[in-house]
């Protein structure tokens, strides 16, 4: 594989090199399969966790003939181990708000909402004014586009995009049947763009840089860089702006402790990577997919803990609609309590991942169906620490 | 949506179905059973229990057939390794979580978790019991319904149906992940809520989480004390319900062999709910007639129109609820039910030579919201409880099923006199449009001295399952002393299901309707589908439902109220005339402002 090294990039985050007001008019003079077009040959993906094809949603939501349609930025970072969405609403929200009106163009919408997470609450007056003032630049243009925020109550699952549509429209955050999906049937049944925050920064640098020049960075699966949080035993926490495609290994190079046993890549809801895989797995869509939450773990940590602390977050954030996903994290949990006090034989975690292997084909939505992931990672490669 | 076609193929056979189907329903076609447990006929599309979920060629994920339209070239598979072990899971955690006690629960036998369990072989020890530790409480509080949470599978079907079908969402969920349930209003007991007892959602329960109060004990008790007088009376609507509960037909009439059975059962008295019918329809025309005379001639406005029916106490309690600016609309008159009920202990004690407090009245009702009526502090003008234990067409079929009948062999047999006899006016309050119809047939009549103008006395625009329906009968010819109505249109409305109730309800409150009566039955398609009838249920059983309605009226040789002989014995020996002091005191009732939560 065309693995590549660690490469430290500054576009997210980059103020001097990029005008978001520049950009945004230069995107409003193209027109909107020009646009799309552009965001396809980039090859962006999206950055909130499912990695689907930026340009291709855009293109999808365009070719719905209906006048009214809505982008929505996702905001709501609730994966436990995410904490750069705020970081960049933070830092360069005028490049978010931009992302947020190249799409609007793009696919003719008059209406845009950025779904902000409850706990950045402490955000909300700036993060107004400054929405404020950008729906002002763009009146002032005379472009028909406004942005409003919303937010969220606190539940991890409100993330995922058709609870979060369910969520704005003031009831039950629980996540819809699919098909249909948001392109076609999103916020209040209309078309939809939903994003991820860095997302549509990238949309806006793609403006900024040209498709081909994001296009360099990163592999063939996996384009461009990619906002990571880093956290967990490392002496270098925080945010870090790489480009995609990087040796598991690498990253544990630079970020480790030098005792590093498992890097949990993507969240609770991702992929343990213990240590004697390090070298032969690449960060991206190829290989181990994330958000950018990255995890490490040095050699005092209890897997059994860090499992089981993610299966309790799981059975208290799923919305409990569908019966694998609600009964199953119970079971998960409750499981593993009981191999570890000898009340089930250890043999029992064998049914526990037949268990969550049905969890993963039969849930509803991306939480069930993402749970397995940890589960088995974990079970599988440190099945000593969970039964003893 | 167009009728563009898809072409697909299910188990390698392959189908061709209109673009939008689901997945379950091409199935269906082929003649593949997916099992189900969240879906329902009657009710919006959930995908939350994930059993019916199959193999899709091509899919990571196992698409819930019940959620998932059909596509062009999709390869289905219904019945594949991976798909039995996900159901096998999805069925095993259902019971983690879930009360089993079979053999003592009400639902035994027509539980489709039961049904499933015992279809895959489930072994309830595959994974850990969860539903202890939660700590449930089982409600019984209300007269007519228990909830008992520890058997809830979450499929959400009762909150569908109370919110799509009634309108009320006196339930709903509440908390997630581990914690989620099915809730009232902060979780009250059921009979302090907005609840109208209509027992939709226990029709709708797959489990025996939601089920009516059952009396069936006490009824025993009551049958085997030789020192009281039992007496049993039959809604229209039992009739052509019981068979079906019995291991017949969805439509199958079995009148006769009801009786027969009830008989059998020990009562001492089989009578019939239908005498009391056909006496709502001569107190309630007459008031409707007076009401228009009042509003019409003497314009007084105290008198309020349009005029709503108030033989259904699912219906009384969501306007006591909902619109309680309204109770003046409704009629005064009281059920049929509660009409027998006052008469059991008072008319029928006398002529009988009984004291009022050795009989004991006993009914026979499609629906759970009759036992809380019974219970209503003023339904007592006997001086006693005028109707002591209400049962459930199903609750009947139990006792049936408990007394060891075999009931399709039973021969016809006919009801006790007095408070026996019946018209077929009154079969058809059993069915939405019904009341309306009977009153129309009666009140023309008494207007005009001729039969209403319609072919064989069948009033068809007000017959059907259509939610809202609307008539006009123009009134000419008129006798004298009814002047007043000459050329009057009688603009009459009919609705079932509280949903469709509500529909026209904000129609009169935008004072965009015109109607002088109107007619609203709690549940869909009316008595028949009620929430004690035989289940499961859909519109294609209600339909045969009404059918056999509609067939039992033309059966019979009366088919207007008031030619029900008992009914003008009684006003001649007893009542007096329509809406006099004795009805007043027995027959009519009052309603009262509730809490809109
Ligand atoms: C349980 C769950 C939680 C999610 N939470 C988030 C979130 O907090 N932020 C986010 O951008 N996407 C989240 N997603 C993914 C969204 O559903 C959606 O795929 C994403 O917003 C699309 O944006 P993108 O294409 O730009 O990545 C979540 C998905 C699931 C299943
Ligand atoms: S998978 Fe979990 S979060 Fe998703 S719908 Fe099912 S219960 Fe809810
Ligand atoms: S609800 Fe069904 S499975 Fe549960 S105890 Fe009752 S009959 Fe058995
Ligand atoms: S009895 Fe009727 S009103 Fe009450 S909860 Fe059930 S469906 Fe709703
Ligand atoms: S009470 Fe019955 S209908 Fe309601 S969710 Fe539970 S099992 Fe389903
Ligand atoms: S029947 Fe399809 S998900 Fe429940």
């Amino acid at each position: 594989m065309d693995a590549k090294k660690l490469n430290k990039v500054d576009l997210i985050f980059d103020q001097e090199g990029c005008n978001a007001l520049e950009v945004l008019d230069k995107a409003l003079e193209c027109t909107p399969d020009d646009i799309i077009n552009d965001m396809i040959d980039s090859g962006l993906k999206g950055r909130g966790g499912a990695g689907f094809p930026t340009g291709l949603k855009w293109k999808f939501t365009r070719a719905e003939d209906d006048p009214v349609k809505y982008v929505i930025c996702n905001a709501d970072e609730g994966e436990p181990g995410t904490f750069k969405d705020r970081e960049i609403l933070d830092k360069v929200p005028a490049k978010v708000f931009t992302g947020m009106a190249i799409a609007a163009h793009a696919i003719g919408a008059k209406k845009g909402f950025i779904y902000v997470r409850a706990e950045y609450r402490f955000m909300r007056k700036t993060l107004q004014k400054q929405v404020d003032e950008f729906n002002q630049i763009l009146k002032d243009k005379g472009h028909d586009f406004h942005i409003e925020l919303r937010w969220g109550s606190g539940a991890y699952v409100c993330g995922e995009e058709s609870a979060l549509f369910e969520s704005m429209e003031g009831k039950r955050g629980e996540p819809r049947n699919k098909p249909p999906y948001p392109t076609k049937n999103g916020y209040l049944n209309k078309p939809t763009v939903i994003n991820n925050v860095e997302t549509l920064v990238y949309a806006t640098m793609i403006f900024r840089m040209g498709p081909s020049e994001f296009n360099k960075l990163g592999t063939a699966d996996s384009c461009g860089s990619k906002v990571f949080s880093v956290s967990g035993d490392t002496n270098n926490p925080g945010i870090y702006e790489l480009e995609m495609g990087l040796h598991v290994n690498d990253f544990v190079d630079e970020f480790g402790d030098g005792d590093t046993k498992a890097v949990q890549i993507g969240g609770a809801a991702g992929f343990c990577v213990p240590r004697k895989n390090f070298n032969n797995l690449v960060i991206g869509f190829e290989g181990i997919p994330t958000g950018g939450s990255m995890m490490l773990f040095n050699s005092t940590r209890s897997m059994y803990n860090v499992l089981h602390d993610y299966l309790e977050f799981f059975t208290e954030e799923s919305c409990g609609n569908c019966t694998p996903c609600r009964v199953g994290c119970q079971q998960l949990l409750k499981g593993i309590e009981a191999v570890k006090s000898g009340g089930k034989s250890p043999s029992y975690l064998d049914d526990l991942k037949s268990l969550a292997k049905t969890m993963r084909t039969s849930s509803k939505c991306g939480l069930g169906q993402s749970v397995a992931n940890p589960f088995i990672s974990i079970i599988d490669n440190f099945k000593e620490e969970i039964i003893y | 949506m167009g009728k563009f076609e898809v072409n697909l193929k299910i188990n390698d056979l392959p189908v061709t179905i209109e673009e939008g189907t689901t997945i379950l329903d091409a199935a269906q076609k082929l003649n593949f059973r997916i099992p189900t447990l969240c879906h329902h006929p009657d009710l919006c599309v959930a995908g939350n229990c994930r059993v019916c979920v199959v193999e899709q060629t091509g899919a990571k994920t196992l698409p819930a057939a019940c959620a998932t339209p059909v596509a062009e070239g999709m390869e289905i598979f219904t019945n594949s390794a991976k798909v039995r072990q996900a159901r096998k899971h999805v069925v095993e955690l259902l019971l983690s979580e879930h009360k089993s006690e079979c053999t003592s629960c009400y639902k035994n036998g027509k539980c489709e978790l039961q049904e499933l369990a015992i279809e895959y072989r489930i072994s309830e020890d595959t994974f850990l019991k969860l539903v202890e530790e939660k700590g449930y409480t089982i409600d019984d509080l209300s007269p007519a319904i228990i909830k008992d949470d520890s058997k809830c599978i979450r499929c959400q079907r009762c909150v569908r149906t109370c919110t799509q079908i009634q309108s009320i969402s006196a339930l709903a969920v509440i908390n997630k992940g581990d914690e989620q349930k099915i809730a009232t209003f902060l979780d009250k007991p059921m009979h302090s809520v907005v609840c109208t007892n209509c027992g939709q959602c226990v029709s709708h329960c797959p489990t025996g989480a939601l089920v009516e109060k059952n009396y069936i004990d006490q009824v025993w008790d009551v049958i085997n004390d030789p020192n009281l007088h039992v007496v049993v009376q039959t809604a229209p609507a039992v009739r052509i319900g019981l068979g079906e509960e019995l291991e017949l037909s969805p439509g199958d009439r079995v009148t006769g062999k009801m009786v027969a059975a009830l008989r059998r059962l020990g009562f001492n008295s089989v009578l019939d709910t239908d005498f009391s019918a056909d006496l709502t329809i001569m107190e309630e025309g007459t008031e409707l007639l007076t009401r228009l005379k009042k509003a019409l001639v003497d314009k007084d406005e105290s008198v309020k129109l349009p005029m709503t029916t108030s033989c259904s106490p699912g219906w009384i309690k969501f306007i006591e609820h909902k619109y309680p600016e309204y109770l003046d609309n409704v009629s005064t008159c009281k059920s049929p039910q509660q009409m027998f009920g006052a008469l059991a202990k008072t008319f029928y004690a006398e002529k009988k030579g009984l004291k009022a407090e050795k009989v004991v009245s006993v009914s026979i009702m499609p629906c759970t919201a009759k036992k809380y009526e019974a219970d209503r502090p003023e339904m007592r003008d006997s001086g006693y409880k005028d109707v002591d234990y209400v049962l459930t067409t199903r609750e009947l079929a139990a006792m049936v099923r408990q007394a060891g009948m075999d009931f399709s062999a039973l021969e016809n047999e006919n009801y006790d006199s007095i408070m026996g006899k019946s018209t077929g006016a009154a079969v058809i309050f059993g069915s939405t449009g019904g009341v309306m119809e009977a009153a129309l047939r009666t009140a023309y009549e008494i207007v005009t001295g001729r039969e209403v103008p319609f072919e064989n006395l069948n009033i068809m625009p007000v017959r059907g399952l259509k939610g809202v329906k609307e008539a006009k009968v123009k009134i000419e010819n008129v006798k004298p002393e009814w002047g007043f109505l000459e050329g009057v249109e009688l603009s009459c409305a009919i609705a079932h299901g509280l949903a469709n109730a509500k529909i026209l309800m904000d129609k009169v409150k935008a004072g965009e309707a015109d109607y002088h009566f109107i007619e609203i039955m709690a549940c869909p398609g009316g008595c028949l589908g009620g929430g004690g009838q035989p289940m499961p249920v859909s519109d294609k059983i209600r339909q045969k439902r009404m059918d056999a309605i509609y067939q039992e009226d033309e059966s019979l040789e009366f088919r207007k109220s008031h030619e029900n002989a008992e009914v003008q014995a009684i006003y001649k020996e007893f009542l007096g005339e329509p809406l006099g002091h004795k009805s007043h005191e027995l027959l009519h009732t009052t309603y009262k402002k509730r809490k809109k939560y």
